[in-house]
């Protein structure tokens, strides 16, 4: 090591700085570190965040979004679930407490039930019952609770307003506590997400 | 015999994923630094998530005991 990297890394004997001075110096090298580290992007004290679209209006889908949102509310991380198009019924508030599974199109049935059965009347609402049946035997919450749980803990939840121009829904036919914006309020948000789903 | 002393207990019996975290932490949040919670469950699920969840929150996931099908987890607040 040359004379010059030891005076950096060991002071010399009989410092000229008053450890007033160093104090100033240590304090200002520390602002000005977290200042850069700030202008580039990186908040390490920031919360951890996650992003979530929910983009189907089906019961199966409707839980993954809303137990990922509340879970991560859990575990203290920022958690916004952006609703658009068929997603939008999982606000809706005539349909949330009766969004449906298919049974058509559909393999993992527990009882493997062929097209042109899964097609007569009836067996969307019974694969339905049989689902709901099952998350309630199993302890899972309803998906009116789960968005219940998902306000209470601070989960944002975003309506795309363009889906609601398209599908012609009115505000007031969802719930309450919810925010309405477009795709560059989604990626603004989610730019700085550390977690990004689309259901 | 339990080798902690919780302060509280949290009855989730029942519950699955993620209700045994929303209570943990509404029940956490209630409580003072150091204390011990109890957390008694059936959803085997929480044996990786409850870890997960002290990790993440900066709690301590200081163990767990099994009766049957009855799990007993025990977190320390940060």
């Amino acid at each position: 090591m040359n004379n010059r990297n030891a005076a950096l890394v060991t002071p010399a004997e009989g410092s000229v700085l008053s450890p007033e001075v160093e104090t100033f110096i240590s304090e200002q090298v520390r602002l000005q570190v977290a200042a850069e580290l700030k202008r580039l992007g990186l908040d390490l004290a920031r919360p951890k965040r996650a992003a979530l679209i929910a983009s189907k209006g089906t019961l199966d889908m409707a839980y993954p979004p809303l137990i990922l949102a509340t879970a991560a509310a859990a575990m203290d991380m920022e958690a916004a679930i952006f609703f658009t198009f068929y997603g939008l019924d999982i606000v809706k508030k005539k349909k949330l407490s009766n969004l449906k599974v298919p049974p058509l199109a559909n393999p993992a049935m527990p009882v493997p039930m062929p097209n042109i059965i899964g097609m007569l009347p009836g067996m969307t609402r019974m694969a339905t019952w049989m689902m709901k049946d099952w998350m309630k035997k199993g302890g899972v919450p309803s998906i009116p609770d789960l968005l219940d749980f998902a306000k209470e803990n601070g989960v944002r939840l975003i309506v795309c307003q363009m889906s609601m121009d398209v599908l012609g829904i009115k505000k007031e036919e969802l719930i309450d506590g919810l925010e309405f914006s477009g795709a560059a309020a989604y990626l603004d948000y989610a730019a700085d997400a550390d977690i990004t789903l689309f259901v | 015999m339990s080798n902690y002393t919780p302060q509280r207990v949290l009855d989730c019996q029942g519950d699955a994923c993620p209700l045994p975290l929303l209570k943990t932490k509404k029940a956490m949040a209630e409580m003072a630094s150091g204390e011990i919670l109890e957390v008694v469950g059936t959803d085997p699920g929480s044996k990786n998530d409850l870890p997960s969840w002290a990790n993440r929150t900066g709690n301590v996931y200081l163990g767990e005991e099994e009766e049957g099908n009855v799990f007993h987890f025990f977190l320390q607040k940060k």
